[in-house]
């Protein structure tokens, strides 16, 4: 099938456009959409890409660079060496372990040569960083054990792949026949020289990391046009992924490493915010690229032999994973999202297996039965994340909760709090330094740990369940405190608890002003904005410091607050239903205005009589 | 015809106050008694002068009831009579809305009579010592009524307190319903001072 550039970033733009809402919506995640996509656009249903699909996934790979770079600005040096151990002890032990298993399987059983199957063990070890990497951001999990340990194991499969690409042309044996023309200039260098080479490369992007961008960044920045610090960054990443390339290192870890290095760079939110959509793009035509280039006649000719094989794979590695978990700790439910998030074949397998092809230690009819078992592996990978988050990862939470006996025993707390974060655990502390123990409803399994060795009475798993509030005392308890960050999820469990639980009391945390007028609609009397008393008390400090009395600047604050909150019920009211996004933000500027219209009329009124003489003087 | 009754308590530990428990259940649900318990509506002192001017206005009686601290009151209380008694409102130009309107000082005391007298450990009378909330009350052109003191109240039994309680209501339906003007009573020092007798007689006059 012929087709031009433009038609084909169409085809690609519409199918991420037509599905990846229809998989958020569906909450199976971003990648699974573009994945379909790809397979429902490619030469197999739809036909409208056909065999350009490698083309465009060797294109989008760059996508996974991007990303690199962008993770890496999120670890400074410093973080990243606190990392040592767990990129060293889970990654490496990860790599070994599924490596030896599946070297066993080709060698041992299958019976293939000693060559092909160290190549292929090493090659079908590797897990997609762009997967994994996607899902944590999306589903908000990069920050739990499971997401840190994954990163760790991820991050040394990318540092592995040079010393893995460096030993595969010594398992050939026959002398090579053909290397591919646009490889590294250092291959037919001496050895020794081609690693003076790649230190030398490491080490200048050390340096420049270290001393020469940032001063480049800012005269760039001085330049004020924004397209140009876009370029730059976009200058930088693909310099850096270019330079890796020539002397034949992984690009996606040279940009890692010049990410780590502009860590601490102040314009690090500037790097991010522009790389940012280009990465998001690009991994999305990656992820549609993948699906498009699913070889169906393969699949079809023995579908038990290629899924049996996926499975057969994806289960050693998860075994291998889930006991690195346990030797190292991780909570049985982190534990087996760890084990689910890691266990597919990633991007790298193409890489390391197109090489390996190229070397002629493996054939043609083995390259494409792996690549084509890589691909469903990626496929399946989010279908099981998707099926561990709907059914069993809710069941594993609500049992080790009530598995605890004296979980059982109920009554006594009055008190519920929802959400065990900054916001929650401040109140919770609190209440418990006078002698109130409210029970905790966190879905952070480590801190759940934490605060059961505590001794808090905690429960595990997400507060807007029904059974969870059940087995937490909603029936018995007075009062929720809802300490929940994100409003949607707020929002839900007020319905929740009015539907099933009207007896309680609810007191919620509200991110702002419009998030409140949400709760007040919902019938919430006692919300508590994020930024009211914060902001004041800040303000009070900045009155004192321009030289107004402590206690003055005090008492106006309190009147400040009194009548922002008469404001926020009185404002409410002027709310209309909004429709969309552009509606809500019009409608936060409108109300933005009638709140400062009503400022006005609040400061024309008010005169401060208080220990005022100045009447009694004249 | 009854007349309303504004009784503004201020105590900063109330909880661990039996004298107070007593006297508040005493006459908290008496008919046309506004009972407001101010340090649990200004934990930030932060007083609603509006609201509470609001409330003098439509009461007849208002009563301070508070536990003498260094002999004067909680410290919300003088916030209270510092933002609300305005001028321009309560006194001064303008300043008449009080006017006529009588004020009453029930205390509990952890001293008593023996000892709040000249040469008693505390040298001044209760009443030499309300003085300054006496002349505030005269200030806005009000009566201020003989304070009700309930001595020794750190050591009273509850039986004790309870008697109190009752009297409190007693005179707190007394001076709402009573026919006598209340002019009559400016002459006694303190409530405490009516026996039983001469109660009675003052109260239930015309009954």
């Amino acid at each position: 099938m012929e087709s031009s550039f433009l038609q084909t970033a169409v085809i690609l733009l519409g199918t991420a456009l037509i599905f990846v809402p229809i998989a958020k919506k569906a909450g199976i995640g971003s990648v699974l959409g573009y994945l379909l996509g790809g397979i429902i656009i490619g030469p197999f249903i739809l036909g409208l890409i056909g065999n350009e699909g490698e083309d465009i996934m060797h294109a989008a790979e760059f996508g996974v660079v991007m990303m690199l770079f962008l993770i890496g600005l999120e670890l400074n040096p410093e973080s990243f060496w606190k990392m040592r151990k767990s990129i060293l002890g889970m990654g490496l032990s990860q790599l070994i372990g599924s490596s030896a298993l599946i070297f066993a399987l080709f060698y041992f059983i299958l019976g293939k040569a000693f060559n092909t199957s160290v190549a292929v063990s090493l090659s079908l070890a590797m897990s997609s960083t762009a997967i994994v990497l996607q899902t944590l951001k999306e589903k908000s999990l990069t920050n739990t054990h499971a997401g840190k340990s994954s990163f760790s194991v991820l991050l040394l499969q990318d540092i592995a792949v040079i010393p893995i690409l460096a030993i595969i042309p010594l398992l050939a044996t026959n002398t090579i026949t053909s290397m591919d023309s646009k490889h590294s200039i250092i291959a037919d260098l001496d050895p020794h020289f081609s690693t003076l080479i790649i230190l030398a490369v490491v080490a200048f992007i050390y340096i420049m990391g270290r001393f020469l961008i940032n001063p480049f960044l800012h005269y760039i920045a001085k330049v004020r046009m924004r397209e140009l610090f876009t370029a730059s960054a976009l200058f930088i990443v693909i310099g850096v992924a270019w330079l890796m390339e020539q002397v034949g290192i992984s690009a996606a870890l040279g940009t890692f490493m010049a990410g780590v290095l502009l860590a601490n760079s102040e314009f690090r939110h500037e790097l991010e915010s522009d790389i940012e959509p280009f990465k998001g793009v690009l991994l999305g035509l990656f992820f549609t690229a993948v699906g498009s280039t699913i070889n169906f006649d393969l699949i079809f000719a023995d579908p038990v032999a290629v899924f049996s094989f996926v499975l057969l794979i994806m289960l050693i590695k998860a075994v291998v994973l889930f006991t690195i978990g346990k030797i190292f700790n991780i909570q049985l439910d982190q534990n087996l999202l760890f084990s689910l998030l890691l266990c597919q074949v990633g991007e790298f397998a193409f890489v390391l297996l197109a090489s390996t092809r190229q070397l002629e230690i493996i054939d043609k009819e083995t390259l494409d039965f792996l690549m084509a078992a890589t691909t469903i592996s990626m496929i399946l990978s989010p279908l099981f994340l998707y099926i561990n988050e709907r059914f069993i990862d809710p069941k594993l939470g609500v049992k080790q909760a009530e598995s605890r006996p004296a979980d059982d025993v109920e009554g006594n707390e009055s008190v519920i709090i929802a959400g065990f974060g900054h916001f929650g655990s401040t109140i919770g502390r609190f209440l418990r330094a006078n002698g109130v123990s409210a029970t905790i409803l966190d879905n952070d399994s480590e801190q759940v740990d934490l605060l059961r060795k505590m001794g808090f009475k905690v429960f595990y798993g997400d507060a807007t369940r029904v059974d969870l509030l059940e087995a937490a005392g909603a029936s018995k308890a007075k009062i929720l405190i809802s300490a929940i960050d994100s409003p949607e999820r707020n929002y839900q469990l007020v319905d929740e608890v009015k539907k099933h639980f009207p007896h309680l009391q609810l007191f919620m945390r509200a991110k702002n002003r419009m998030d409140a007028y949400e709760l007040i609609e919902l019938g919430v009397n006692d919300v508590y904005r994020e930024s009211l008393h914060t902001s004041v008390s800040l303000g009070i400090d900045v009155l004192h410091a321009l030289g107004q009395r402590k206690y003055t600047a005090s008492r106006k604050a309190a009147e400040f607050i009194h009548y922002d909150e008469k404001a926020l019920n009185k404002l409410g009211k002027f709310r209309h239903e909004k429709t969309g996004y552009v509606e809500s933000v019009r409608n936060e500027i409108e109300i933005q205005e009638r709140l400062l219209a009503e400022d006005a009329k609040f400061l024309d009124q008010r005169e401060d009589v208080a220990w005022d003489s100045s009447k009694r003087r004249s | 015809m009854s007349k309303k009754v504004l009784i503004l308590f201020f105590h900063p530990r109330f909880e661990d106050s039996q004298a107070n428990k007593e006297l508040v259940s005493a006459i908290k649900n008496v008919d046309n008694v506004t009972f407001r318990d101010l340090y649990e509506y200004y934990p930030d002192f932060h007083v609603d002068v509006k609201l509470e001017q609001q409330l003098l206005k439509e009461h007849d009686i208002i009563i301070w009831q508070h536990p003498f601290y260094w002999y004067s009151c909680p410290p919300l209380m003088k916030q209270w009579i510092d933002l609300v008694l305005e001028y321009g409102w309560a006194y001064g130009k303008d300043g008449d809305q009080l006017k006529g309107k009588y004020f009453l000082s029930a205390i509990t005391s952890g001293g008593n009579f023996d000892v709040y007298r000249k040469g008693g450990r505390n040298n001044f009378t209760y009443k030499e010592l309300l003085q300054p909330f006496e002349q505030t009350v005269n200030h806005c052109l009000g009566h201020y009524l003989p304070p009700f003191i309930v001595p020794s109240a750190l050591r009273c039994s509850k039986q004790e307190l309870q008697n109190y309680g009752a009297f409190y209501a007693e005179l707190v339906a007394g001076i709402q319903n009573t026919e006598t003007p209340l002019q009559e009573f400016l002459k006694y020092n303190y409530f405490n001072d009516l026996s039983s007798e001469k109660w009675k007689a003052l109260f239930y006059k015309q009954q």
